[in-house]
């Protein structure tokens, strides 16, 4: 719209994504419910997403720890890296690194794929036969997202800590043993809750981004571009401020 | 006898921004009466559609398929409305992360909310044996010819046995043999399942064969009305530009 200010037509695309919302949580309970199409989303987000997830986790846990050595060893603290590694990737590094691959391979692909069912009238087509499309395209999407993101989430912790530990293995003398008891003895309820927590609210933008980019196109190809590189980058951004504003709550939560 | 009007149109407008699509058009389909409008590009044929299917909202004028306004419609009864009819797209508009039995099949399980995977699947062979595609139903829309793809669109639109039917342009894009076999189809399937069509095109042998009555819409509103016949035959230029 181009004759709209800034500000009113910022306003327009906040009230789209409540009524987005808003048609998408009043579908959850409706009848019919689409199990057999949520378990098909859920395989093409859970399952076809390990290998990135596998590799992304492995890597990060090998960095932390090489890049953490030297500095750690200059203060004598080494016995502290597995520690140190399983708490910054399980409370932040973890969540937030994985969601953002995930932002980037998830969203771009809801938002692509519904932009281009849109163009080419599929939703139209779904809609005027007298099924739903929203809860056909969008509560399996979004539910799939916030359970499989954590799920991935927990997984890619899991990779980062073996990575951890074969980067420590290799560099000095520690058994399996030693270092995932010195990872884990140190997580608390309260690093690991407000992480899953996170994962899920992270779970539920890159679903909602993707689906409300992809549903809402304009119509011509450049449109699908458009809104699978918007649906990334706005994922992205909400993931940020998700992050920081959970991890304000649960400081001032946790430890005030 | 005057046959009962399944479709009512009534001083029908339509702008998107500034842009008025129509202009207050009218007209009527009686029961079992195929319905073909020409026009140029731009004159609102495809939104006329799209209102009557509920997909886009008039501004003005009165628009009732089975004696229902639509834009009064609740989501419920526009739902109950949507099953008694048929839409087939420009591009077929197949699910297309769908096999073609899966796309049949959707509807079904759906709309009619059939559970029975035996009743299903005749209902699927059933129909695409009536659009001549009962080998392709284990193939995916991607794999289809356009032809094919028009052919597969009529069969999901006929599966759920529709009232009224609501072609957009079934023959653009085809090549003149395949045109005429899908303008055919249309004739035979709307016999065969004694439903009401409105298609839009701008294939004038389609036109020829499919249509009981011809509109010609021009600037949004209805220009002129009547068989192919008087059409063809008529003393306006416009009219017969349309028939050249």
């Amino acid at each position: 719209m181009p004759n709209q200010l800034p500000f009113s037509s910022t306003l327009v695309y906040l009230a789209d994504q409540a009524y987005f919302f808003k048609s998408f949580f009043r579908n959850i309970f409706k009848k019919g419910f689409e199990w057999e199409e949520l378990f098909r989303q859920s395989y093409i987000i859970g399952y076809k997403s390990i290998g990135i997830v596998t590799l992304t986790g492995f890597i990060l846990g090998i960095v932390l720890t090489l890049q953490s050595e030297p500095t750690m060893k200059e203060f004598g603290a080494e016995s502290f890296i597995p520690g140190m590694v399983s708490v910054s990737i399980i409370r932040e590094i973890g969540p937030v690194i994985i969601a953002l691959i995930c932002a980037g391979k998830i969203a771009s692909s809801i938002g692509a794929e519904l932009s281009s069912m849109n163009v080419t009238e599929q939703i139209d087509a779904m809609e005027v036969s007298g099924a739903n499309p929203v809860q056909f395209l969008v509560v399996t999407r979004i539910l799939a997202c916030i359970v499989m993101i954590p799920l991935l989430t927990i997984f890619a912790d899991a990779m980062a800590l073996l990575g951890g530990f074969m980067a420590t293995a290799l560099g000095g003398d520690i058994s399996a043993k030693l270092y995932f008891t010195k990872a884990l003895t140190i997580l608390d309820y309260s690093d690991v809750m407000p992480a899953v927590f996170k994962t899920v609210l992270f779970g539920f933008s890159i679903g909602f981004i993707g689906c409300f980019k992809g549903f809402t196109a304009n119509s011509g190809t450049a449109s699908v571009g458009l809104a699978a590189n918007s649906a990334v980058v706005t994922a992205s951004v909400w993931i940020i401020i998700i992050d920081a504003i959970v991890v304000q709550v649960t400081n001032s939560l946790l430890y005030s | 006898m005057e046959l009962e009007k399944v479709i009512e149109v009534k001083d029908l407008t339509k702008k998107f921004g500034d842009n008025a699509i129509l202009n207050g058009i009218n007209f009527s389909v009686s029961k079992g009466e195929n319905v073909v409008i020409l026009g140029k590009s731009g004159t609102g044929k495809s939104v006329t559609i799209k209102c009557i299917a509920g997909l886009l909202t008039q501004d003005e004028g009165s628009l009732k398929v089975f004696g229902q306004e639509v834009k009064d419609l609740d989501a419920d009864a526009l739902k109950a409305l949507r099953c008694r009819l048929g839409f087939l797209f420009q591009s077929a508009a197949l699910y297309d992360s769908m096999t073609v039995r899966e796309n049949l099949a959707f509807p079904l399980k759906r709309v009619l909310k059939i559970k029975d995977k035996a009743e299903i699947e005749s209902r699927c062979i059933e129909v695409l044996q009536a659009v001549g595609l009962a080998d392709a139903i284990d193939k995916m829309p991607s794999d289809l010819s356009g032809g094919m793809r028009k052919r597969m669109g009529l069969a999901r639109t006929l599966i759920v046995k529709p009232e009224i039917i609501l072609y957009d342009e079934p023959t653009t894009g085809l090549d003149t043999i395949t045109s005429k076999e899908i303008s055919q189809l249309i004739l035979d399937m709307q016999e065969q399942y004694d439903a009401s069509s409105v298609i839009i095109t701008h294939d004038i042998p389609c036109a020829k064969i499919t249509a009981d009555r011809v509109l010609i819409m021009n600037e949004g509103k209805c220009f002129a009305e009547g068989t192919y016949e008087e059409l063809a035959n008529s003393e306006d230029k416009f009219i017969r530009s349309f028939f050249k």
